[in-house]
């Protein structure tokens, strides 16, 4: 038994992407039809040509209904998935498949997510019943485990690994300064993200991802049909998921410095895309920056970095959007917020963009590479889901 | 003459003891200036995760040990009990990991609960656990002469630290306080009255323990706990004319407070802890009536006894009036913009009690992983189903990291938690509490019983971890052997 390659078997036709922002005038059922809406004037086509169609959402609707009532789907197979932060690239990755396997000639995956309804601070996730017994930390305090056992393993000084987590936040935000579809489009000093009042260990309101709605979808066809509808389709290269065991609290050889989840799951990629060297090969990457500390973490889990390294090379600049490898160059969860459900595919449509030259003034360089990397991360160090794509502008 | 079948067995006595002082003090200045007025001295104060069961947990689990077969019942008394109609001697029952087949049972919420609890111990080599947290009206006296404390008395007939010579017990039904139940405040009548009542009832009291066999004269030491201070003063005055004994514990009120139903727990540990073998021992305990207790201490005293309460006297930290008032939730605490805790699962407790409510968990019999709670299959080796119970209350552990959370919900921000690994394996993610100073990874951690969120009613308890006091002995001796290895 193994998992195959599914690479150059299926390609996105089209895309929407709503601005992520804060959209107390709009509904999730409001996001979700703009975001459908221009995937498929993008293609040429109407509901009726979609055979299929995937939800992603974490909070914001319950089964394939929650998609199907909006858009008034008469008849379709409509199935909402969830998986955490992974939720949008699930509604993805199950698209791709059924479109691989036959099943079906057209797909759509939608993700939608609307958090600004609930009034309350941060990410609010669903509550599973029980007895109260499991500490109840927050986000960024899961994430902040990871700044003093990196440190110490690295041997990093604090003012080092400080100035390393401030410059992600100041990439990000000054990518994102040019991206009309972020919710936060003003370019951060270095001074104030420093400055910021403290949330959880060592972190501040500024290294922290913010809070958004926000909605993005992609059809998908067989490879071999893609040129009916676009002059330049993406080609799915890879699709990996890796789903955490929650064992890291328990286990004394994890030292959260890394995610092993991810390791697991870029490996696993790599192979199915043919991707030996990621720093050199890859034109982007659009990583889970959703804590300044897990960017640096990620940049060598994912390989760009060797071990003990990606806080001199994050230093350097070499994911700077003019860097050796632009990582975030859409401006990652940083500038767009989180709606869980839409941020999977919110980082496809920046590849979408940026592999078909379409980025305007944040197109990246490297984009001839044709090889371009999302990766979303659920969960706590630890404790979490990981997914994985490689599209590519170029079939095989 | 009263039957000697409510005697103690002629072989019992107190096998262990340990009485428990929560680590907070308040300046009674500070809480009698709010009404104007002044008062001299600090009282004992429980944490804002400390409520009566909690504290009954902490004095029991030094003195059972180690010895949670030997216990034959558990008595559990307070005058701030958390339930009503649902007993609370059941989760000191649990904590401590005591066998099913023993009965655990409330003493109901008066002062008279306390020696009640002991004298039931003392007849069925049971476990006394007296605790209590006691306060009153803002600024008043009973809020600045009250306490938070507890202690835990094991009986049996082996190893005794104090055999029981006699007791005995005069009733009275009269007015001296009284409380509504439920209300958080009590009142009492002109103090004059009752103390006229229990100097009478003391010297009935005298009466029946000589008839009980006690040699009054023979007495070395004794204690006089109650809550009518007038009254404590002069029975001891009384009982010191009649015995020539030392009195102790006379200034206890004074650097502790007065710990209402556990009061009488913190006199017979501090009487305890002062005896020398041989000596012959009393405690009054004067509530809605007189009662005696009468020990005789054995040669295993000096040797055996725990750590003595007066160590514990010192090492509190001051905490503001303020402070107080939010962690009793006298006054109401901005709420975080998050959601409220969920009620508690009932049936999830339930099935996970071996671990929510004892700490335990399991070793992997084929690859010795160390895990909590008890899964069923291993994540080290696959294992299914395969092994052996595990706990780690009593354990002590180390911070592997930690983090201060400013944004997750707590009575009292930040919530400070820690990965916490054990000595004899295993890691789990918990809250710390009792954090006095700045964390460092590596610094060492006990488990400890503590209350979570109340809803609906319900009361979560949880395990967090508590960082050892550097100052305390055990930890002295181990950090000393430490650097001699």
């Amino acid at each position: 038994m193994a998992q195959h390659s599914l690479s150059d078997r299926v390609a996105i036709i089209s895309m929407g992407c709503t601005r992520f922002a804060e959209h107390f005038d709009r509904s999730a059922d409001e996001l979700a039809v703009d975001a459908v809406a221009e995937a498929l004037d993008g293609a040429g086509l109407t509901q009726d040509d979609i055979d299929a169609f995937w939800l992603g959402t974490y909070v914001s609707g319950i089964s394939g209904m929650a998609l199907a009532r909006p858009l008034r789907l008469v008849g379709k197979p409509v199935t909402r998935v969830e998986n955490m932060c992974a939720t949008g690239s699930e509604a993805l990755r199950a698209a791709v498949y059924a479109v691989a396997s036959g099943a079906v000639d057209v797909a759509m995956a939608v993700g939608v997510e609307k958090l600004k309804d609930t009034g309350y601070a941060g990410l609010i996730s669903p509550k599973i019943q029980d007895d109260g017994t499991r500490v109840n930390t927050s986000a960024p305090a899961n994430f902040s485990l990871l700044v003093p056992a990196y440190r110490e393993r690295y041997g990093v000084a604090p003012d080092m690994f400080r100035a390393a987590m401030t410059h992600v936040a100041w990439k990000n935000h000054a990518n994102g300064a040019l991206n009309p579809r972020a919710q936060f489009r003003r370019a951060v000093s270095k001074e104030s993200i420093e400055r910021s009042p403290a949330v959880a260990g060592e972190l501040g309101v500024m290294d922290c991802s913010g809070v958004a709605d926000g909605a993005a979808a992609a059809i998908v066809t067989r490879a071999e049909d893609a040129r009916k509808y676009t002059g330049s389709p993406l080609y799915i290269k890879a699709l990996s998921l890796v789903t955490g065991d929650g064992s890291g609290a328990a286990d004394p050889r994890y030292d959260y410095t890394s995610f092993p989840e991810v390791v697991a799951c870029a490996r696993r990629a790599y192979a199915q895309a043919g991707i030996t060297d990621p720093r050199r090969e890859l034109a982007l990457a659009e990583v889970h920056d959703c804590f300044t500390p897990t960017e640096i973490v990620l940049m060598e889990d994912l390989g760009f970095a060797e071990r003990g390294h990606a806080w001199r090379d994050v230093l350097d600049g070499v994911y700077d959007r003019d860097g050796e490898l632009p990582v975030n160059p859409d401006g990652g969860l940083k500038s767009f917020g989180h709606p869980v459900g839409a941020s999977g595919l919110r980082m496809i449509y920046e590849c979408w963009l940026q592999l078909r030259g379409q980025a305007g003034d944040r197109q990246v360089a490297t984009a001839h590479r044709g090889l371009a990397l999302t990766q979303n991360l659920g969960g706590a160090p630890g404790d979490c889901v990981c997914f994985i794509s490689v599209v590519g502008s170029k079939p095989a | 003459m009263r039957p000697s079948t409510t005697q103690p067995g002629p072989r019992t006595g107190i096998v262990a003891y340990h009485a428990y002082l929560p680590g907070y003090r308040l300046q009674r200045s500070e809480i009698a200036a709010a009404v104007g007025a002044s008062a001299r001295g600090e009282r004992c104060v429980a944490g804002h995760d400390e409520d009566s069961t909690t504290l009954g947990v902490a004095a029991a689990l030094p003195a059972v040990r180690g010895r949670e077969a030997a216990v034959g019942s558990v008595w559990f008394a307070t005058t701030d009990p958390v339930y009503a109609d649902k007993t609370n001697a059941t989760a000191v029952h649990a904590a401590v990991d005591l066998e099913p087949g023993i009965l655990a049972a409330d003493l109901g919420a008066s002062l008279r609960s306390g020696i009640a609890a002991l004298f039931a111990a003392a007849r069925d080599g049971g476990l006394a656990v007296l605790a209590d947290r006691r306060g009153g009206p803002a600024g008043g006296a009973d809020e600045r002469e009250g306490a938070d404390a507890a202690a835990a008395f094991l009986f049996g007939e082996e190893n005794l630290l104090a055999r029981v010579i006699c007791t005995a017990s005069v009733t009275a039904e009269f007015i001296d306080r009284w409380r509504a139940p439920g209300a958080p405040n009590g009142a009492a009548w002109e103090e004059r009255f009752g103390e006229q009542r229990y100097i009478e009832l003391a010297d009935q009291l005298l009466t029946r323990l000589s008839e009980a066999g006690a040699e009054l004269g023979g007495v070395r030491r004794f204690a006089v706990a109650g809550s009518n201070a007038r009254a404590v003063r002069s029975v001891a005055s009384i009982v010191q004319k009649a015995t020539g004994a030392r009195l102790e514990g006379a200034d206890l009120a004074d650097v502790i407070g007065n710990a209402g139903a556990a009061q009488a727990g913190l006199a017979l540990a501090d009487l305890l802890d002062a005896a020398r073998a041989g000596e012959t021992l009393l405690l009054i305990s004067l509530a809605d009536g007189a009662d005696g207790l009468i020990l005789q201490a054995t040669g295993a005293i000096g040797a055996s006894r725990g750590e003595p309460m007066r160590g514990q006297v010192d090492r509190g930290v001051t905490i503001g009036y303020p402070q107080y008032l939010l962690w009793r939730e006298r006054l109401a605490a901005e709420r975080p913009r998050r959601p409220d805790p969920d009620r508690p699962s009932a049936p999830f407790a339930w099935r996970n009690r071996r671990y929510k409510l004892s700490m335990a968990g399991g070793r992997c019999r084929t690859c010795g992983a160390v895990q909590f709670p008890l899964p069923r299959i291993c994540y080290q080796c696959h294992a299914a189903d395969d092994f052996e119970p595990v706990p780690a209350s009593g354990q002590t552990g180390r911070i592997v990291t930690f983090t201060v959370d400013r944004l997750a919900f707590s009575p009292s921000p930040p919530l400070v938690s820690a990965i916490v690994a054990f000595e004899h394996g295993g890691r789990l993610q918990c809250e710390l509490t009792d954090v006095r100073q700045p964390i460092r990874v590596g610094d060492e951690v006990v488990p400890t019983f503590r209350r979570g969120a109340t809803v609906g009613g319900v009361r979560n308890y949880i395990w967090k971890a508590r960082p050892v006091d550097p100052t305390t002995p055990a930890a002295a001796e181990r950090s000393g052997t430490e650097s001699e290895s």
